[in-house]
């Protein structure tokens, strides 16, 4: 197996050095935005939390954001009562995450396709309607704001322009990132991608498929959750919008224009998805959601892999060319 | 009580149609039976009984002495009780190699890790390796599914199954839309199946069947219409009405 399993750990290997290079690259070449690329980091564990479970296990969800939500409030909650320990902040969205996951889990996965997908939609809704009316703790429609976190490590302050945030969310979403490939490509991730395709075919391997698929959704559920409590850390707010059936459709618009299962797709997506949002919007404010539309069913009807899928189609067809000529 | 396996009664009524009918029949370690019938005689039925995938309306399903009835598929599958499917259900992405690490991993209970690697477990590498050697599927063993034989493909079916090692092997039609040159491949993986398993095996293939089986169980609508020596078998007359029908009777021209 040493040959393949060599060339994949190259390919990671060299994928990881440039999300690590772009997003250095971001924050040289767009110092101004900072704050809009942090967002974008916190939406890109959102996306990738999303391939986790349709990517990999062919559970389909528009209500993703109820996972990222958890996260965020919990977080916000926790800021507002004295914990302001970023890093600790992170990990208490990952709780709260992975408890929204298994709760969400244990209720989806009784169902399948379409009333799947119909139950994911009302789970968000439910979520956001909690955070409506709980506004004791979430601030209802006003949400949570003026959160102040303190100092990374106790050194490196949240300053005004958002460097220590976007750096924190880089080196978490790279952290992230890592954890994920070795969760893909363990015996799990596997048995998740037969699930994906053939559930019987598992059972008669041996394997029951509900337990593994919950597990999947409580990893989701972390990893979502973590997007969350970033986003509350770098914005210093936490807002109904982060638990809105539209945050979920929109990340699962990012991850099929990026591409399913390969957790690139999921990066590539988000980035294109929010650079289109951000320039597109700034340029022809009124139209820029019917061009992300249109880019949409192109991406799908000429390459349903997504677009990291036709990333991956040029470099194979590139490499292909290379061994022909030598 | 010397059965490693045993149905008694099984019988499946779907609304007022049965399609299994009070089908008794026992295995002993070691067994080489053949389940014949014409098309839609509950043949897959039956499998689907024994293994779990539904649930009879009465009867048992006994392993060992245990009674298996309640069990749902997966627990049969894990007591030993082991099928193959008609269709081959396989993931084309993955390699037969990935197939065969996946489910000797699961038997060790070590499928559900996180955080290990999925190749290279050395324990799992060589008996991964024989058993794919055995089936002659080491030369495609990196190769997609999706891109090998269909015959290949038969063969990693039962490659699935052996690496679960189990007692009793349930065959559904493992010849199924074979080309007739690769036949004598799965013949030879049939061959050299563990002798001490129970093996039942569906089949169409008649030369298959006699050359496979000791024992021959015919169904016809459900019901055992016929139990015996496959020498037996073509000269009964209920057997041969049920395949024929009252061609059964007709004459030989020349």
């Amino acid at each position: 197996m040493s040959a393949s399993t060599d060339r994949r750990w190259l390919r990671d290997v060299i994928g990881i050095a440039l999300i690590i290079a772009a997003g250095l690259a971001g924050y040289w070449l767009f110092p101004d935005n900072l704050a809009l690329l942090t967002r974008v980091i916190a939406a890109a564990l959102l996306v990738l939390s999303i391939d986790l479970i349709t990517g990999y296990c062919g559970v389909a969800t528009l209500g993703q954001a109820s996972l990222f939500g958890a996260g965020a409030y919990a977080a916000g909650i926790a800021c507002v009562n004295g914990i302001t320990e970023p890093v600790t902040l992170i990990l208490i969205g990952a709780v709260a995450g992975s408890v929204a996951g298994l709760l969400m889990g244990t209720i989806m996965l009784r169902a399948h396709g379409l009333a799947q997908l119909v139950l994911s939609i009302a789970i968000v809704q439910l979520f956001h309607e909690a955070a409506n009316k709980a506004s004791a703790y979430t601030g209802g429609s006003d949400g949570l704001a003026g959160l102040m976190v303190s100092p990374l490590f106790g050194m490196f302050a949240f300053d005004l322009w958002g460097r220590t945030a976007y750096l924190f969310g880089l080196a978490l979403l790279v952290l992230v990132f890592i954890i994920l490939k070795f969760v893909v490509s363990s015996p799990f991730g596997m048995l998740c991608r037969g699930i994906k395709q053939d559930p019987i075919r598992i059972r008669a391997m041996g394997s029951f498929v509900f337990p593994v698929l919950l597990k999947m959704f409580v990893i989701s559920g972390a990893v979502a959750g973590m997007g969350g409590a970033l986003a509350a850390i770098s914005t210093q707010v936490v807002g109904l919008d982060s638990v809105s059936f539209e945050l979920s459709a929109n990340a699962l618009v990012m991850l099929v224009l990026g591409g399913l299962g390969s957790l690139y797709g999921a990066l590539v997506g988000t980035v294109i998805f929010m650079g289109f949002e951000h320039f597109v919007s700034a340029i022809n404010p009124f139209h820029w959601m019917t061009m992300v539309g249109a880019l949409l069913i192109a991406v799908v009807l000429a390459a349903p892999g997504g677009l990291s899928g036709l990333l991956d189609r040029f470099s194979a067809s590139g490499h292909r060319a290379k061994r022909g000529k030598a | 009580m010397s059965d490693l396996f045993r149905v008694e009664g099984l019988t499946k009524n779907f609304g007022g149609l049965a399609v299994s009918r009070n089908i008794s029949l026992s295995m002993p370690a070691g067994e080489r039976l053949a389940l014949i019938g014409p098309n839609g005689a509950g043949k897959t039925t039956f499998v689907n009984l024994v293994t779990g995938q539904i649930h009879p309306s009465a009867g048992r399903v006994v392993l060992n002495g245990e009674d298996v009835t309640k069990l749902g598929a997966v627990r049969r599958v894990r007591k030993g009780l082991v099928r193959t499917f008609q269709v081959t259900r396989l993931f084309s992405q993955m390699t037969p190699e990935e197939h065969v690490t996946l489910t000797v991993l699961q038997r060790e209970g070590k499928a559900n890790r996180i955080l290990s690697r999925f190749t290279g477990h050395s324990e799992v590498v060589g008996e991964v390796e024989s058993i794919l050697s055995t089936l002659g599927l080491l030369d495609v063993a990196r190769r997609r599914v999706g891109e090998i034989a269909y015959g290949q493909q038969r063969l990693l079916e039962i490659g699935i199954a052996l690496a679960l090692r189990p007692k009793v092997l349930l065959l559904d039609e493992p010849a199924a839309g074979v080309p007739s040159s690769d036949t004598p491949r799965i013949e030879q993986a049939l061959e050299r199946l563990p002798p001490s398993l129970a093996v039942l095996m569906i089949e169409h293939d008649m030369d298959l069947v006699f050359r496979f089986a000791k024992r021959v169980v015919v169904l016809a609508a459900g019901e055992i219409i016929f139990e015996g020596l496959p020498s037996e078998v073509a000269a009964n007359e209920k057997v041969r009405e049920a395949y024929l029908g009252n061609y059964a009777h007709a004459r030989r021209i020349a």
